[in-house]
């Protein structure tokens, strides 16, 4: 305390302030000490009245749109949930009674239309301007890796949305950065034993995938893990993300002499070139599998998900085994009238796990918050308890393989997959330095 | 990896793509062309004709009605929008009719975000065109194929009322000199109303035709305005049959350049654009000194 005093220069007001510390300090033993309090980032600007503040960016436009609208309804879901203090929230925060800390959330939303520099713009604006306290935003792994650079430099923390890079909490991991769902590698590593079960082992295989960071980190872990029973790839077609046509693309896939189609693309790409690899015939050459489930698709390729393979974070049906699934789904469907998807599961959860770090710490102090995550608890989720690895920052939590049912066996009009399998977390991502993360600093 | 019979391939999946691209591009060329208004708009209408046809084959379960009542919606939403806001641009800077008919594509895109979200729609194939077709040297999706039968019937009908018929002349004239037209006691204005709602109509039309080959999405018609802009500006800027040869072109660069390097698609594509700037200003088959 007499050196950070002796650092900012003995003034009047410092004095004051340090005194009023002291008193402070001595009366209210549960209050953080000054020193800690200092400000960093938008702390404690940010939570000076009785709200916070929390940036939210999803797609609302472009090829991931459809992921963007889900994750949303999530996040608000979610706020609505810790503002009232729901039993839900409670469940996994059970320090939470209304708000944060006792702050109502407030929050902004801005269309990021899954473009890096559109969320960066709008994420800075939500922290200069409302003093954003926590930022949010993915769906595309691009802008998660951006927005990760942004919450470094602005020391504001992110909580990821949706992203399936190796890369968020691999190379480019930093130390306010936190992701809860699956990525790619752990994808490839759920999925690629069920593959070989299934077709065989000495398989070749064709890729499609986006050409950015997600795509190719997905492709290269598909291609890894199944080269050790012997896979091949016979093509890998990359295409920009958003593009507006597949045929050219699946004209080579469906030359290429292929045993496996190993669809990596996401979004309503995921869903175009899948209904164009149908009318190709694609799908009558070769079996399907998407490594990386993206939400709506077997609605919105009306069945083309009939017995296909796909990893995924969220099926709803598994309310069955998860009682905190189905506290969700009921509250989700009330609410927005269908079951909800992944991008909806990741968006409350992600939130519902913030809400209980700070409450851990008992501020919203940045490094505080970290610190709680960093103690690497066990914490309930909605598929069961989850832990958030200290040196990367990535949930540690369960991988779900679903199959596509076929039609006749669908109970209702949204039961459009079995699930195959829950396979644990612990084992099945990598370890984490693997893919070279070296987190920044608390301040 | 490059083979005979993938080359054959994508040469014809060029062709059809190309087709396609011809259709929307002869109805923006013919509404610059006559009106000199660059609508910006247009990739909204050839998404508002898809999303058309799907409403009513909702209520029909019937393709050619689907076409027809998503055809007809489009031409009435360009009479309504020449009538209403576009005649008011006519003698207004360039700048000022790009910005008015790209806010207008804004607007119609977000209203059909409103009323049918952003998750996808899907327009099944008439039933005779469902399927695959064996051609001996590949296999190809029937309805790709009709695709270029349909496409090339509605370009023969444009070409014959622009060619064959009074209204044509009357607009090939307006585009040569309206003043001339006008004061040969031509109501310029009830034409130019008529070639915006024809113009709107072939983007329509294509939009439809294109439905069951993609899903809707409110966002289809951004990637098809960029390439249908190139298209017109390669085959010249308001001319009919450079809208055609342009569509061509550029169906097949993009399907050629995708089966070396699918990522250099649109690269090629504009690289071609910039040469044919270079060598012929005003296009392959532009007219020079119109304006």
């Amino acid at each position: 305390m007499t050196d950070d005093l002796i650092r900012r220069g003995l003034s009047r007001r410092g004095l004051l302030q340090t005194t009023a510390g002291l008193i402070g300090g001595s009366v209210l033993p549960a209050m953080p000490a000054f020193a800690e309090d200092k400000p960093i980032g938008s702390y404690p600007a940010g939570v000076s009245g009785s709200t916070a503040f929390i940036g939210i960016s999803v797609p609302r436009t472009g090829t991931y749109a459809v992921q963007g609208e889900d994750e949303l309804k999530g996040y608000q879901l979610a706020i609505e949930h810790i503002n009232s203090g729901h039993e839900l929230i409670k469940k996994i925060s059970p320090k939470t009674s209304k708000g944060v800390l006792g702050k109502e959330l407030k929050f902004g939303v801005a269309d990021s239309a899954a473009k890096p520099n559109e969320a960066v713009q709008a994420q800075q604006r939500f922290i200069s301007e409302n003093k954003a306290i926590m930022i949010t935003g993915g769906t595309s792994s691009a802008v998660a890796v951006a927005l990760n650079k942004l919450a470094q430099r602005e020391k504001v923390i992110f909580v990821c949305g949706i992203s399936g890079s190796n890369d968020t909490t691999g190379k480019d991991c930093v130390r306010y950065g936190f992701r809860q769902n699956f990525f790619g590698q752990t994808a490839a590593a759920a999925i690629g034993p069920v593959m070989v079960k299934e077709f065989g082992k000495g398989k070749k295989a064709a890729y499609l995938t986006p050409d950015y960071t997600y795509g190719h980190t997905v492709t290269k872990s598909m291609q890894d893990f199944l080269a050790t029973a012997g896979w091949t790839t016979v093509t890998n077609q990359v295409a920009p993300l958003g593009a507006p046509d597949y045929s050219s693309y699946l004209l080579n896939v469906a030359n290429s002499g292929a045993d496996v189609l190993i669809n990596v693309n996401w979004g309503h790409d995921a869903v175009l070139s899948t209904q164009q690899a149908k009318q190709f015939g694609v799908l009558d050459k070769m079996k399907l599998v998407v490594p990386y489930q993206v939400p709506f698709i077997a609605r919105e390729t009306g069945g083309l998900m009939q017995g296909v393979y796909a990893a995924t974070d969220y099926w709803w049906t598994i309310e069955d085994k998860f009682p905190l699934a189905k506290m969700f789904n009921e509250a989700f469907e009330k609410k927005y009238g269908y079951k909800p998807e992944w991008g909806a599961e990741n968006a409350y959860v992600s939130f519902a796990h913030w809400a209980r770090m700070c409450e851990q710490a008992g501020s919203f102090n940045p490094p505080d918050v970290i610190k709680a995550y960093e103690k690497g608890e066990t914490i309930p989720s909605l598929v069961g308890d989850v832990h958030y690895r200290p040196e990367d920052h990535q949930c540690i939590r369960p991988v779900l393989i679903v199959k596509g049912k076929q039609q006749k066996d669908m109970k209702n009009k949204e039961d459009w997959y079995d699930v195959v399998e829950i396979v644990p977390g612990e084992g099945l991502m990598q370890k984490p330095d693997a893919f070279g993360c070296h987190p920044g600093d608390y301040s | 990896m490059i083979s005979w019979p993938n080359l054959v391939s994508q040469l014809f999946n060029g062709l059809a793509l190309g087709a396609l691209l011809a259709l929307i591009s002869s109805g923006l060329t013919i509404i610059y062309g006559t009106l000199g208004v660059l609508n910006l708009a247009h990739g909204a209408m050839f998404m508002i004709g898809g999303y058309a046809g799907f409403v009513a084959y909702q209520y029909t379960e019937s393709f050619i009605l689907a076409v027809i009542a998503g055809s007809l919606f489009v031409m009435l939403l360009g009479v309504l929008m020449e009538r209403v806001i576009i005649r008011h641009f006519y003698h207004r800077p360039h700048e000022d009719q790009l910005l008015v008919t790209f806010g207008l594509g804004i607007c119609f895109v977000e209203l059909v975000r409103l009323a049918f979200s952003s998750q996808s729609q899907l327009v099944p194939p008439p039933a005779l065109f469902q399927g695959i077709t064996n051609l001996g040297f590949m296999f190809y999706p029937t309805y790709r194929l009709a695709v270029v039968g349909i496409v090339a019937v509605a370009l023969g009908a444009l070409f014959i009322v622009l060619y064959r018929t009074r209204l044509g002349m009357i607009v090939r004239a307006g585009i040569e000199d309206s003043v001339m037209v006008d004061s040969l006691g031509i109501n310029v204005y009830r034409v130019f109303m008529v070639v915006f709602g024809i113009g709107a109509m072939a983007a329509g039309f294509a939009g439809i035709v294109n439905a069951p080959v993609v899903s809707l999405t409110p966002g289809i018609g951004d990637d098809i305005l960029v390439q249908t802009f190139v298209v017109v500006v390669i085959g010249g800027v308001g001319s009919f049959p450079g809208a055609i040869l342009g569509g061509l072109i550029a169906g097949e660069i993009i399907s050629v350049t995708s089966m070396f390097n699918p990522g250099y698609a649109y690269v090629m594509l504009f690289a071609a654009m910039t040469l044919v700037l270079v060598v012929r200003p005003h296009g392959l088959l532009g007219v020079q000194g119109r304006e």
